[in-house]
């Protein structure tokens, strides 16, 4: 039997309370909080986040990562290569995109499913709307991984009984390339247009899984057209599972697996769960637990991590990360951008975080050295992961005059567990409650962007349990 | 094999150093002639008397041509020399040993930078293209992880830390207001310095060494014809450098309350020089006070003060001009500011006033001592180079 052996979530730390976009422009707004990816992430830093929670609680090794999004941090290039490096998964691992749409979810997933051994569908999206726009308000940032596979790969927990999908063509939401914000189609218009799409797809998604909608534990319905989702939730009653859009926000192409995996985290052995998306169609999956879900523990649950964030995020500063106000820069150079051989020669220090370990001395170099500090030895390392190992603060600093997006920059000087030291920028942390003896863990983020070049490398955050 | 050091072989019989500060009117070619010729007169001597040139620039320009061109030397060699912030420091040293191979009888060491034409806060430099993943902080906040690592290493609270450091900024800019010479010349309060705008940690403004451009030379011979170019020679009695393994960042073992650079460095020198306690018998020092918590730890290192007393000792004032021992009498790095090529020898300038009898009364120093100490920093706490001299005005 093939289906989902596990998955894994991200959700950034900062929350947007939106009564603070009403208070500022007038108008916009709205009840609750967004979820706002820190102005160092992107998508494709989602996405690693996401994975890397995903491949914790289950020990597979992914031959695939089908990656998509509707903002990619580049075009051309692809971006599941950098999401590849980060897991330090080997060359022989097949990572693509299926970019652009909010609908490209799908075709993650099902390429997952259908391409054999353990494939991973890493789905991330990050929201902007124009200042005081729904979509401003109603956007969330977030990413979720999931792992297929068949049994013999891992205990599958979850597994499709029937899928449907319907497509139509018609102008709901569209975006040119290079512009920040989505423009949207009367709303009346895409509702009609959606219901009778997903109407038909839900009905031979259960069809095809011999039950009637009274069977069904419980209903997800994802989307970005808001009227249609509402409106087709009808059909759920009291199965409905709540959509996070209250908390969060709605993540755009990440919410459908995202809405399952936070189902997924409460489900016991044997529910029906109907998933349900609408874009530029519907499709629909009837899933069913398994029994191996109720030994299955997911590394970090949606809940704990909207539950362990910031809703002090300032309007203002939200403004600046997503590129509508420019704060003036410091009298500083620009960062150089990061050399393409250099970088290749580095991919397993700077995207795995995988530094070098002396065979003789046991010493840890962060970054991987031939020649070590401890005895001398001559190439004589191994190599030595330190992307999941917690650290503690040994001594720090707040730079007020450093280059960034989003002054001022925090340093931490950590030692790491079972040894290492590694000087980092911390990110999601106020600056102000930085001490000696704090513990961290590594994140995979983007320190800047220059001429056109993504740097990407690990930091150091709060450490939650 | 082993160090020898070259303890009284060479002499230094002239120095020029023009005042340090934001010359908007001058190049860096203006600077190095007015140094050079400042030294050239100092020592006597003319520009065809000297047989080879040590020129000190981070980033003022490159090979021999950025001294030979100005000054329009005569062929003469010019060796062009870069070793982070200690680059001035790094020109001399090695000016000194052609001397005391007996490869030239004169020669001059000069540094320079032209810092405040970048139009940048700070220090900047170009770096070789990298991975991206070198760390991007600024000098002060290098420097800065010094402090709460100090302060929690010895107990101090974050009030005493920073009145610690309040004190070592006063004390320097006190000393600055008595130098024509310097950038700063003016005394500033304690409450100015404490509650300027931060820079990095608990850095303010005030913490930080500014940013100014200046030149400094030396002229330098054998020590047995010092006399023919002057009756007070400056005798070289210690070089030393360490270039750390940068080791810091990686080293769990290292705890940020030391420059372990600057230990080797200045274990080197004292045994070179055959000084077994710094403290009672140097007569001044002049170190590199690129911030304030730097000179706190500087003083450990350089073996001023126990471990762990330093910052007692700052507050107590031991290092002020009429101290037990004088440390940056002309001001330091904070009333003088780093153009990185001129401080190494502005130090020596110091040294060779004060030990000579002819730095202004206010701030002459009044000691029966002979020995003069510089010292010189590049790189950051955990990575850095490090440079000590002792230069004394007597043989022996």
């Amino acid at each position: 039997m093939r289906g989902i052996i596990g998955y894994g979530t991200y959700v950034p730390y900062y929350r947007l309370d939106r009564a603070k976009i009403t208070a500022a422009m007038g108008a916009g707004g709205g009840r609750g909080h967004r979820a706002v990816a820190s102005f160092d992430e992107d998508t494709t830093t989602m996405g690693v986040e996401a994975a890397r929670s995903a491949l914790r609680a289950s020990s597979v090794t992914p031959s695939s990562i089908w990656f998509a999004t509707a903002n990619p941090a580049y075009l051309d290039k692809t971006n599941a290569t950098a999401i590849q490096a980060a897991l330090d998964l080997p060359q022989e691992t097949w990572a693509v995109d299926a970019g652009g749409s909010a609908r490209s979810s799908e075709a993650a997933i099902r390429g997952a499913i259908g391409t054999a051994g353990v494939s991973m569908a890493v789905v991330s999206d990050l929201r902007t709307g124009n200042p005081t726009s729904n979509d401003e308000s109603g956007g969330g940032d977030a990413a979720a991984a999931l792992l297929f596979g068949d049994d013999e790969d891992a205990p599958v927990i979850a597994h499709a009984m029937g899928v449907a999908a319907s497509t139509g063509e018609f102008l709901d939401r569209y975006r040119l390339p290079g512009e920040s914000s989505s423009r949207i189609w009367e709303e009346r218009f895409g509702e009609q247009a959606y219901l009778a799409l997903a109407n038909d797809a839900i009905e031979r998604a259960t069809k095809e899984a011999n039950i009637g909608l009274e069977d069904v534990d419980k209903v997800i319905i994802a989307g970005l057209h808001a009227r249609a989702v509402r409106s087709l939730s009808k059909i759920a009653g009291d199965k409905l599972v709540d959509d996070l859009t209250g908390r969060i926000g709605n993540p755009g192409t990440a919410q459908l697996p995202l809405l399952l995996a936070s189902a997924l985290d409460e489900a016991a052995p044997g529910e029906t769960i109907l998933c349900t998306h609408l874009a530029d169609g519907a499709y629909a999956v009837v899933l069913r637990t398994t029994d191996a879900i109720s030994d299955y523990t997911p590394f970090a649950t949606v809940e704990s991590q909207i539950e362990n964030g910031s809703d002090n995020l300032d309007y203002n500063l939200y403004l600046t990360w997503r590129g509508f106000l420019d704060r003036e820069p410091p009298r500083r150079p620009d960062p150089d951008r990061p050399g393409a051989p250099p970088a290749f020669r580095s991919e397993d220090w700077k995207y795995a975080f995988v530094g070098s370990r002396d065979r003789s001395s046991g010493a840890i170099h962060l970054p991987p050295m031939r020649v070590s500090m401890d005895g001398g030895a001559v190439d004589d390392m191994e190599r030595v992961r330190m992307a999941d190992t917690p650290a503690t603060i040994a001594t720090f600093t707040v730079d007020y005059l450093a280059f960034s997006l989003s002054p001022p920059t925090v340093a931490v000087v950590i030692d790491f567990d079972g040894g290492g030291r590694f000087q980092a920028e911390m990110t999601d942390v106020d600056p102000d409650e930085v001490k000696i003896g704090d513990r961290v863990q590594m994140t995979f983020r983007r320190l800047f962007t220059a001429q056109g070049i993504h740097n990407y490398f690990w930091k150091a955050r709060p450490f939650s349990e | 094999m082993a160090s020898h050091g070259i303890k009284d072989q060479v002499a230094i019989v002239g120095m020029g150093c023009t005042p340090f500060g934001e010359h908007w009117d001058k190049g860096a070619d203006d600077m190095l002639v007015d140094a050079a010729h400042e030294a050239y007169a100092s020592a006597g001597v003319t520009q065809d008397d000297i047989d080879a040139f040590w020129l000190g620039t981070m980033g003022s320009g490159v090979s021999g041509l950025t001294l030979s061109k100005p000054l329009q030397l005569d062929y003469k060699p010019v060796s062009r020399l870069e070793n982070m912030c200690a680059t001035g420091s790094e020109a001399f040293r090695n000016a000194c040993y052609a001397v005391a191979s007996g490869a030239y009888d004169v020669v001059m060491a000069i540094g320079v930078e032209k810092l405040k034409d970048s139009g940048y806060s700070g220090l900047t430099g170009s770096r070789p293209p990298s991975d991206g993943t070198d760390s991007s902080l600024t000098a002060p906040a290098t420097f800065s992880l010094l402090a709460p690592a100090y302060a929690h290493k010895h107990g101090l609270d974050d009030e005493t830390m920073k009145e610690v450091l309040t004190r070592i900024a006063w004390k320097n800019h006190k000393n600055g207001a008595l130098n024509p010479r310097a950038q700063f010349r003016k005394e500033v309060a304690k409450e100015t310095i404490a509650g300027s705008p931060l820079v990095a940690g608990p850095l303010g403004i005030f913490d930080c060494s500014g940013v100014s451009d200046g030149s400094a030379a030396a002229v330098i011979v054998r020590a047995e014809d010092a006399h023919r170019y002057t009756d007070k020679p400056l005798y070289v009695k210690a070089l030393s450098f360490s270039s750390g393994p940068a080791t810091g960042a990686l080293d769990p073992s290292y705890d940020y309350t030391t420059f372990r650079e600057v230990r080797a460095s200045a274990e080197e020198a004292y045994k070179q020089a055959g000084i077994n306690d710094p403290r009672s018998q140097i007569a001044m020092a002049e170190v590199h006070d690129c911030f304030t918590p730097t000179e706190l730890v500087l003083m450990e290192d350089l073996g001023f003060a126990e471990e762990g007393t330093a910052w007692k000792e700052a507050l107590n004032g031991t290092f002020d001009l009429d101290g037990d021992l004088p440390v940056n009498p002309d001001g330091g790095l904070k009333s003088f500011g780093h153009p990185i090529g001129a401080s190494g020898l502005r130090m020596l300038f110091e040294c060779w006033l004060q030990l000579r009898g002819e730095a202004p009364p206010e701030r002459q120093i009044d000691s029966d001592k002979t020995l003069g100490l510089t010292h010189n920093l590049g790189g950051q706490p955990g990575a850095c180079v490090s440079f000590v001299s002792v230069v004394g005005s007597e043989v022996g």
